[in-house]
């Protein structure tokens, strides 16, 4: 990690202990501090904590269901036990973990700073959001205790509203209720990057992390009602008996399946929109440059999001639709896959010219790109029809949006945190350990995920405990990546524990970056900033030249002047 | 309230104003009266964005409804006498008449003047809303009476009548739900407002309030001809 | 040892989709080789303190650039997608000739039926290098048919039929395998698909035991379960004729038209109040529960085996018409006389 003095003059931040307001952290001790903050910094913490917690939970699903794989018979699991586990790491992973990760961490804790605002713009609403996230979690996990939940995050009818014995309509209702939380936190971040932004931060001279967070929010708040109506629907045709979806009773059961991807396809988004805005600042910063092509990387976001809507067919290729309606699906399908282009040619361009530095959350973001491109990719296998059929609910699929969410995503989240960790808890990590886990979780990805789309070329199934003897050597080759992916994930997890309690205080700025953010202290203060944040230029004023980007307002207050 | 109204109220001497701002409002760089405008804007453009998130989700069910209807016309016109449409039209009036007085309540509060004003309007939105309740109540015993839950002993003959009637329990009840907790936010402006001279006056919680009272009354108005008009129309 | 890296190709299908799957490959390999490439040449050649050339690029460059990767992505992506749908275009209508065979699917087996009746548990036999067609349905939950040597995949639904064909083009054994989650057993719903040579296919339908066929069998169900009481010519209930009608449009009350296909028969079965045929009262009773699925697609074999086309149609204004229909003339409705313009305008507004 670099020890280049802060260009603010502040480089001993024990001094500044003496003057200054005291950080957020240092803010109240108190439990109660902490469950009743309405602080945005202190409720990214409380999110950063739990849904580590559910990682974990649902990491170790994953590798008792990795572990069952490395035979094609079924040795250790019971046929029921190994449903209930992938239902409970998909369940957990997507709703527990992925959606609420960057924006509801990373995103809590920068939004407000990266505008120059003091908070978001409804505090008790950010709070109520995480008490929502924690009580839906605690259903999902309570019917794990229960005894499982083994219909798949789908939530497939007739399946899961007729002949599934397990827990649904308590999952059902977990997951309906953390939905809430999502749209809370989207209203919060429109709102609040709509009226809060400092003076002088125009629209295009946010940094795209910020798009990418207004973004994602749009999904959440209008992707998410209509999971939660479909949820809602299944709860009550399970637990009140009224038939929405009973084909018996006319029902359509292809009718859930569109009302459930209207919103699980943009939910990819929702996973990966923040993914994108996080690299963007990380790549930016490592290369010493401008982002290549400002305004088309904001207008990919936007078509993205806009796009991602009308996609959803693609996962219902093989369930039955119009031949027309397939067709129009498939062309909205590749079409999405343009923006997303662009995004990578432009993080690509970004390097040109750049001064390339190799610290930890520059090979995250590295690491991102190329994922990010090979799951790109594989998803026009996916909007090609015929291909579709073939791979529909194979290992392809499940390796395909394992590229996208874990790959990209996961090492998006891993080298966000890496990054403003400094500025989050105002210490410093072993940046050899760092950089270590970022390229072990590069090639455990790759090693575990991999072989997964030559296993589904070949015809394997998902959701099969006991599989075809042909498809062991993919399967075991994945196991063994599964294990060193493990490895990967809880080497962060024992080193950012260790800086936490004997970490090198951090600098204001250690990495010379020009965000707002880095122009206060680490970790800022409850109010953020010292007097009012003035924006006078676009993003990313870097300058390959000379290392040091050129600064923006507002400089910290020289000593002597701090009131 | 236009940024100049509230210069001019704390001109003249608005001492709640500055009680009335919250965070991060409240630590906006300007005067007070700039920041308090920001804050009102804040608040409804926040209830704006929940409500379009609140169309997506009736607008879900609403589309279920129509896929299942179109599958099964017959049926869904069968079920659809078998509704009460005394009670829905009566529900129909007292909705729309509490949406009424909902908007001059938030209105009159706006213009900070007639205190007495909004106070019975918000009774009488309170008030409307619970009679709105009342009847609902007595149409579910009725419905229960004729076997219109959907199972076992379920009156009609033909199946997809249960899917209809599965949609009127469940949307019902959901806006029932909507209801209550716009019934509660009206009640306790009111009783603020009572207790508290001041309250009423250019709240933005009014607003808040009256916008998405107003949401709750529109689909009540798409619900009334999707579950009491089918099959009655000739 | 490492096992194969592309499944086995043993229908026309496969051939499409494996042509399209390794262009795209290929198409893919190149871009990441292309992404990744880049990556490293500009993260080496501009690796901090190196001496390279760092002078900032002119607004226009970047533009260009940005514009003509943008407009080379849609044309890649566009011209795959024509590609792609072009070959789903042309798969999507099945060959006239092709066999037809039922499949059932509950939790957890599959059960087939060929066209003559011999019925099968988990296998499925059938020629080589003829066309098959599927006729799928469930009993309980969302199953989905998937052959990986056939690239065919399908979704088998309860209470709705759901169609697919192929065409082996080998012989040999091949996996069946369900690809939709179907509760505790799903990875234990496997099957094998059989293909053999014409002359041997034919002796092992030979050998099978005596099934009746299901028209036959669909015959007997319709004059058991009452249908032949409406449904049958001179019956003294007012109720469509059924011969004739296989995949003709039907003229529906309120002036709409339905293709009496499988799935119009099925739902008129099982409501038939839904779609009655102009000029009939909607008197006839639900069938749910009283037939299963099995039942259901006897009868409906039978009423295709009923045929579909006329010899001649009756002249405008001529009550009787002629067929070559099993059984000889019949005496139909106008409604239901495929082509025919309905004169019988008093008829139809008597019942109504």
């Amino acid at each position: 990690m670099s020890t280049t003095a802060s260009p603010t003059g502040l480089a001993d931040p024990d001094e500044l202990d003496l003057r200054l307001p005291v950080s957020y952290l240092a803010d109240g001790h108190s439990v109660r501090s902490w469950l009743l903050t309405t602080d945005h910094k202190r409720i990214a913490i409380l999110y950063a904590v739990t849904i580590t917690l559910f990682f974990f939970i649902g990491g170790a699903a994953a590798t008792l269901v990795r572990l069952e794989l490395a035979t094609p018979e079924a040795d250790l699991l019971r046929a029921d036990t190994y449903n209930k586990l992938f239902t409970l790491h998909g369940v957990v992973m997507v709703w527990f973990f992925l959606i609420p990760s960057i924006p509801n961490t990373l995103g809590n804790f920068l939004v407000p700073l990266m505008i120059g605002a003091r908070d978001v713009a409804f505090p008790k609403l950010n709070l109520i959001s995480w008490y929502l996230n924690v009580g839906g979690g605690s259903l999902a996990v309570a019917a794990l205790l229960l005894g499982g939940v083994d219909t798949g995050w789908t939530f497939y009818v007739p399946y899961s509203t007729v002949f599934s014995n397990t827990w649904v309509s308590l999952t059902v209702l977990g997951v309906f209720t953390t939905g809430f939380s999502s749209i809370a936190t989207g209203v919060n971040f429109i709102a609040t990057i709509h009226l809060l932004r400092a003076p002088g931060m125009t629209w295009f001279r946010l940094p795209l992390f910020v798009w990418a967070m207004y973004t994602t929010s749009l999904m959440f708040v209008l992707a998410t009602p209509v999971l939660a109506v479909t949820l809602l629907l299944v709860f009550a045709e399970r637990t009140f008996g009224l038939p929405i979806f009973d084909p018996a009773r006319g029902g359509d059961p292809i009718l859930f399946q569109h009302l459930f991807w209207f919103y699980s396809h943009p939910a990819v988004y929702i996973m990966v929109l923040p993914a994108m805005g996080v690299v963007s600042e990380l790549i930016t910063c490592f290369a010493r440059r401008k982002v290549f092509g400002y305004s088309f990387m904001v207008y990919a976001l936007v078509a993205i999001a806009v796009i991602g809507f009308f996609t959803w067919g693609h996962h219902m290729f093989t369930s039955g639709m119009s031949p027309y309606a397939a067709l129009v699906f498939s062309f909205l399908s590749f079409v999405v896959a343009v923006p997303s282009a662009i995004k990578v040619f432009n993080w690509t361009g970004t390097l040109y010219r750049g001064q390339v530095g190799f610290e930890s959350p520059m090979l995250y973001a590295l690491g991102f790109v190329g994922l990010f491109t090979l799951g790109g990719l594989t998803g026009l296998f996916l909007a090609s029809i015929p291909v579709d059929v073939h791979v529909q609910d194979t290992y392809f699929v499940v390796a395909h949006f394992h590229y996208i969410m874990v790959g990209a995503s996961v090492s998006a989240y891993f080298g966000g945190l890496h990054f403003w960790w400094p500025k989050i808890t105002g210490r410093t990590y072993p940046e050899t350990w760092a950089r270590f886990a970022a390229i072990l979780m590069f090639f455990g990805f790759n090693l575990t995920f991999f072989p997964q789309f030559i296993a589904g070329y070949l015809g394997m199934p998902r959701r099969y405990h006991a599989y075809p003897p042909e498809f062991q050597i993919w399967n075991v080759l994945s196991s063994a990546g599964a294990a060193v992916l493990a490895v990967a994930y809880l080497m962060p997890l024992g080193y950012l524990t260790w800086s936490l309690l004997f970490g090198e205080r951090a600098t204001n700025n250690p990495w010379d970056a020009s965000g707002l953010e880095w122009r206060t202290t680490s970790p800022p203060p409850r109010q953020n900033f010292f007097g009012s944040p003035r924006i006078q230029g676009g993003p990313y004023n870097y300058h390959p030249e000379g290392v040091a980007p050129v600064h923006d307002q507002p400089r910290l207050p020289s000593r002597g002047s701090l009131t | 309230m236009s940024r100049a109204d509230v210069e001019a109220c704390l001109r003249e001497g608005h001492p709640d104003i500055e009680a009335r701002m919250r965070e991060p409002w409240s630590d906006l760089e300007t005067d007070h009266a700039t920041a308090f405008a920001r804050q009102r804007d804040g608040a409804a453009f926040g209830i704006w964005v929940f409500l379009a998130s609140e169309v997506l989700f009736f607008g879900a069910l609403f589309l279920t409804y129509t896929a299942a209807r179109l599958a099964n016309q017959e049926a869904f016109a069968a079920a659809g006498r078998e509704t009460n449409i005394v009670f829905g039209t009566l529900n129909t009036a007292i909705l729309l008449t509490s949406s009424l007085t909902m908007a001059v309540a938030s209105q009159a509060a706006d213009k900070g003047l007639f205190r007495r004003l909004t106070l019975w309007c918000l009774a009488a939105t309170a008030v409307f809303g619970l009679a709105f309740l009342v009847v609902k109540g007595f149409e579910y015993r009725e419905d229960i009476e004729k076997h219109l839950v959907p199972g076992a002993h379920f009156a009609l003959s033909q199946a997809p009548a249960q899917i209809f009637f599965g949609f009127y329990w469940l949307v019902t009840v959901v806006h029932a739900i909507h209801l209550s907790i716009g019934i509660a936010l009206v009640t306790r402006l009111a009783v603020m407002g009572w207790r508290d001279v001041d309250f009423l006056k250019e709240n933005p919680q009014v607003e808040v309030t009256a916008l998405y009272w107003h949401l709750v009354d529109v689909v009540w108005i798409f619900l009334y001809p999707m579950l009491y008009l089918p099959g009655r129309s000739g | 040892m490492v096992g194969r890296l592309m499944p086995e190709t043993a229908s026309l299908q496969a051939l499409l989709t494996d042509r399209i799957f390794i262009g795209l490959t290929i198409a893919s390999a190149v871009i990441l080789a292309l992404v990744i490439g880049l990556i490293l040449v500009f993260s080496i050649r501009f690796r901090r303190g190196s001496k390279a050339n760092r002078h900032p690029l002119p607004e226009i460059v970047s533009r260009e650039f940005e514009i003509g990767w943008t407009a080379a992505t849609i044309f890649l992506f566009v011209f795959v997608f024509w590609w792609a749908a072009s070959a789903e275009i042309g798969a999507y209508s099945v060959p006239p000739d092709a066999i037809e065979i039922h499949v059932v699917a509950k939790q957890w087996m599959w059960k087939t039926q060929a066209s003559n009746g011999a019925r099968e548990i988990n296998e499925l036999h059938v020629p080589v290098n003829k066309p098959v067609k599927l006729i799928m349905t469930s009993q309980d939950v969302i199953h989905s048919f998937f052959v990986p040597a056939f690239r065919l995949k399908r979704d088998v639904l309860p209470d709705q039929q759901t169609e697919a064909w192929f065409q082996a083009t080998k012989t040999g054994t091949f996996h069946l395998l369900c690809t939709e989650y179907c509760g505790t057993d799903h990875a234990r719903m496997l099957g094998r698909v059989i293909v053999m040579e014409p002359e041997a296919y034919a002796s092992w339908l030979s050998a099978q035991p005596e099934g009746d066929d299901l028209a036959h069998q669909g015959e007997r169900l319709f004059s058991e379960r009452g249908c032949a009481g409406c449904h049958a010519p001179g019956s003294a209930v007012h109720a469509p004729n059924l011969a004739g009608i296989w995949e003709r449009p039907v003229h529906l009350e309120g002036g709409h038209f339905a293709t009496a296909d499988a799935a119009y028969i099925r739902d008129s079965i099982l409501q038939p109040k839904r779609d009655v045929v102009a000029g009939y009262a909607p008197v006839m009773p639900s069938y749910a529960g009283l037939l299963d699925d099995g039942e259901i697609q006897a009868i409906t074999a039978y009423i295709r085996a009923l045929g579909s086309e006329p010899v001649s149609v009756r002249e405008p204004g001529t009550p009787q018409v002629r067929s070559n229909v099993p059984g000889g003339v019949r005496e139909r409705s106008p409604a239901m006389v495929p082509g025919a313009p309905v004169l019988d305008e008093n008829e139809a507004g008597g019942s109504r």
